[in-house]
């Protein structure tokens, strides 16, 4: 029951975290195509300038929660997917410099350097984000006692031996990206007017149909590559709710993006992300790490967990550190609403 | 030693130094920014308005470098010391997730507000934000060293059938009886490196005759809070520190002091190179009898040397401990004078004439990075050979399966990576200080 409600919680954070910086995620993979001026890339980074650090802290406080709950998993994950985590620290470093440092000097170099470096991070990141998620579906050969190691690629197949990019994951990364680009360019919209907004539009479209495209032939990959998740939906079929919301919402997405009702769009990309994490989840459950080796070997909610009274004693922080949060979150996101003023 | 374990070894030790060069700035200014707020909101002086934005800035700046390097802190737990993560994991994850929940979040929330209001919020607005900021990184300094101090001291756990340890109180946990001395010893240590920092700028500033009315400002409050920061890292909180280190580790106390044996009426060794082969002092200058004074309250009290513990329990570079230690001690002295010195100057209203005074000001800036940085390297490798003290040896922490190929390819990025930044640190800095204080209102343009 606890193990569950943590299980729940950990995936709640990581889904508001990829909702979050999620939309400053695409907004960094469309920056480069969308905002051609130095005002205008002054105006697309200030519609995140005040809220990015937040967001960002969405995965950090997601970790330490994964470390809390199922601190096996934690270190079977972290050190499996070793040289992933480490190019994703290294990704992060280089995008949060870029995201800080572009204004301090007033150099057309050194402004074209941050430019290239932030959407360049973007990118990558969004790419691995999506690998990442790949891997958990498509599951990892686990030890009996629980660890594994993979490396960062093999023969780019889901076999027996799999790297951390397979055509699965790669297939898994390119789908964020484009989730990620309409989403983020549905942000930038919303917070921009005039041309800007425009060519915003013009990339949300682009974006929105090959990320239409792009999660139809993902939603089919899973099936193929992890039948457990099917067996999953099979024995309890109310788990359909989140890919037919997902449905709807990426649905809701195209049409108001059509409409250019930005917000709207926005908020159809918000819900189409939450219910594609809860989908992967609720397929996953109670696995954390699926073995594909051997079941039993799988690093589940039981298996994993770090203790009754730990996880009790967590749920009255937990629960109020995350009111506090909520609280904050929406003083910092109401303090700039509405469109960017540089 | 397997490579794998050294490169895991040297990859933690130096991103966490490299990364602390940067909190124990941004911790303690934010003590002192929350004043200078607090000073421009009651008197409504323009001097102290600038004198805000302007350390708003170069706090933003480190803010900013703390964060980045302090991602892979969490991260280097799970990829480099899965054993350990898996191990103690029941325990300490229940502080860092806190940490995460209860400081993180408040930290970056006020940030933004602070960085990005400067137009659309009144001051009042910006004080409050400056003094959430403030508890944000004092909660999350708390529960950072509430997981050190486990390590140091570990309390609050029972062991599960599999050998996984398991938090059994939360309270026992937050109130760890290490922690105590620790925290008030470390926050304290932030605000002296602030405190020379901004003195140091302001001597910068008033010796090169630039805006000499906000130098004195920054003098000034650098100056006293310098003067307080320094005396309490000696007293009390040093001592305590010392204290229950040789109540509880006495090993790590012994190989401080270079005490190779077990004597009464042990004398405070000042100099001296310690020769582990023959297991003496070189070169030694020693204070009669004052070791036991210190520690012991008591002229000739028996206090444990090396040859009192097996020599498997011994930390693995007595040497490097033993200096890191001393090189502590040593620079606090000059640091505490230094604001010694400077305060009386103060105080007979000399300081801003006395040339000499103000060089030697702005010239000990690094000394208080180098005493911060010699006394975690006191903490941490006087914890050797343990990782959990008493529970869990480092050998037995790091990750089974990450070899050393790798382990040796991201150290080399690491370094490669914090050189750079290091350097853009440095650059911004300077800019920063060559635009000085005074001027526009608003900061610069960020966008």
């Amino acid at each position: 029951m606890m193990e569950t409600f943590w299980y729940c919680a950990v995936t709640l954070m990581l889904a508001v975290y990829a909702v979050l910086d999620g939309f400053d995620f695409g907004l960094g993979i469309v920056y480069p195509f969308v905002a051609k001026t130095d005002t205008e890339r002054r105006i697309a980074l200030a519609a995140i300038g005040p809220v990015w650090n937040g967001n960002e802290v969405w995965l950090i406080a997601a970790g330490g929660l994964l470390f809390f709950a199922f601190p096996k998993a934690y270190a079977a994950g972290f050190s499996g997917f070793y040289l992933a985590l480490i190019i994703v620290l290294w990704l992060l470093i280089a995008r949060g410099l870029a995201l800080e440092l572009r204004s301090h000097l007033n150099h057309t170099l050194w402004r074209q350097f941050w430019d290239v470096t932030f959407a360049g991070a973007s990118m990558l990141l969004a790419v691995v984000f999506g690998a990442a998620l790949g891997n958990l579906i498509r599951g990892m050969p686990l030890s009996q006692d629980g660890y594994f190691f993979v490396a960062l690629w093999t023969n780019f197949m889901t076999g027996p031996d799999p790297g951390i990019l397979d055509w699965f994951t790669i297939l898994m990364g390119v789908t964020s990206v484009s989730v990620l680009a309409f989403h983020g360019a549905n942000y930038l919209a919303m917070k921009t007017e005039g041309q800007l907004r425009g060519q915003a539009c013009r990339a949300a479209r682009l974006a929105g149909a090959a990320a239409a495209a792009l999660a139809g032939l993902t939603l089919i990959a899973v099936l193929f590559v992890q039948p457990s998740f099917r067996l999953n939906y099979a024995a309890h079929p109310i788990g359909y709710v989140f890919p037919l919301i997902g449905l709807v919402a990426l649905m809701a997405a195209l049409g108001l993006r059509r409409r250019d009702r930005d917000a709207g769009a926005f908020y159809a990309t918000s819900l189409l992300i939450l219910t594609m994490l809860a989908g992967a989840a609720w397929g996953s459950y109670p696995n954390i790490l699926i073995a594909t080796n051997d079941p039993a070997n799988s690093l589940t909610v039981t298996n994993a967990t770090a203790g009754a009274y730990g996880m009790h004693v967590g749920l009255w922080w937990f629960l109020i550190g995350f009111g506090l949060i909520i609280a904050y979150q929406v003083c910092a996101h109401r303090a700039f609403w509405g469109k960017v003023q540089l | 030693m397997p490579s794998a374990l050294l490169y895991d070894r040297l990859q933690f030790a130096f991103t966490s130094t490299f990364h602390y060069l940067f909190p124990q700035l941004t911790m303690g200014l934010a003590l002192l920014l929350l004043y200078l707020r607090s000073r421009a909101l009651a008197t409504g002086d323009e001097q102290y308005h600038q004198a805000s934005r302007f350390w708003t800035k170069i706090f933003a700046l480190s803010f900013a470098f703390g964060v980045v390097t302090g991602i892979p802190l969490e991260f280097q737990f799970g990829t480099n010391w899965a054993k350990f993560s898996n191990f103690a994991g029941g325990v300490i994850g229940q502080v860092l997730a806190m940490e995460g929940m209860f400081a993180f979040f408040l930290e970056s929330s006020f940030l933004g507000i602070l960085l990005f209001g400067e137009k659309r919020f009144s001051q009042r607005v910006q004080w409050f934000a400056a003094l959430m900021l403030f508890l944000g990184s004092w909660i999350s300094g708390y529960f950072i060293l509430a997981t050190n101090a486990w390590m140091q001291h570990p309390v609050a756990y029972s062991v599960a059938p599999d050998g996984r340890l398991f938090v059994d109180s939360l309270s026992g946990l937050l109130t760890n009886p290490w922690l105590f001395w620790q925290y008030t010893h470390n926050m304290t240590a932030a605000v002296v490196t602030a405190s020379f920092v901004m003195a140091a700028l302001g001597a910068f500033y008033l010796l090169s005759g630039q805006h000499t009315a906000q130098a004195r400002i920054f003098i000034r409050t650098g100056v006293v809070a310098g003067a307080i920061a320094t005396v309490l890292m000696g007293f009390p909180t040093g001592h305590g520190n010392a204290r229950q280190v040789f109540e509880h580790q006495p090993i790590k106390g012994a190989a401080f002091e270079g005490l190779f044996k077990t004597e009464r009426g042990v004398g405070l060794l000042l100099i001296g190179q310690p020769n582990i082969e023959t297991m003496t002092i070189d070169n030694p200058l020693i204070i009669p009898d004052a070791l036991s004074v210190v520690v012991y309250d008591e002229l000739y009290a028996e206090v444990k040397g090396l040859d009192a513990f097996p020599r498997s329990d011994w930390p693995d570079n007595l040497p490097l401990l033993y200096y890191s230690y001393h090189v502590m001690v040593g620079l606090g002295t000059i640091l505490v004078s230094v604001m010694g010195l400077a305060l009386l100057w103060l105080w007979r209203g000399r300081l801003f004439t006395a040339n000499w005074l103000l060089w030697l000001l702005m010239l000990s800036v690094p000394f208080p990075y180098i005493a911060t940085t010699a006394g975690w390297m006191t903490a941490e490798i006087g914890r050797q050979p343990w990782l959990v003290y008493g529970l869990l040896r480092t050998a037995d922490g790091a990750s089974p399966l990450v070899h050393s190929g790798n382990a040796l390819f991201t150290l080399l990025g690491f370094l490669g990576i914090y050189s750079v930044l290091g350097l853009l640190f440095l650059f911004l800095v300077a800019q920063t200080i060559r635009h000085g204080p005074s001027g526009h209102p608003v900061p610069s343009e960020h966008a």
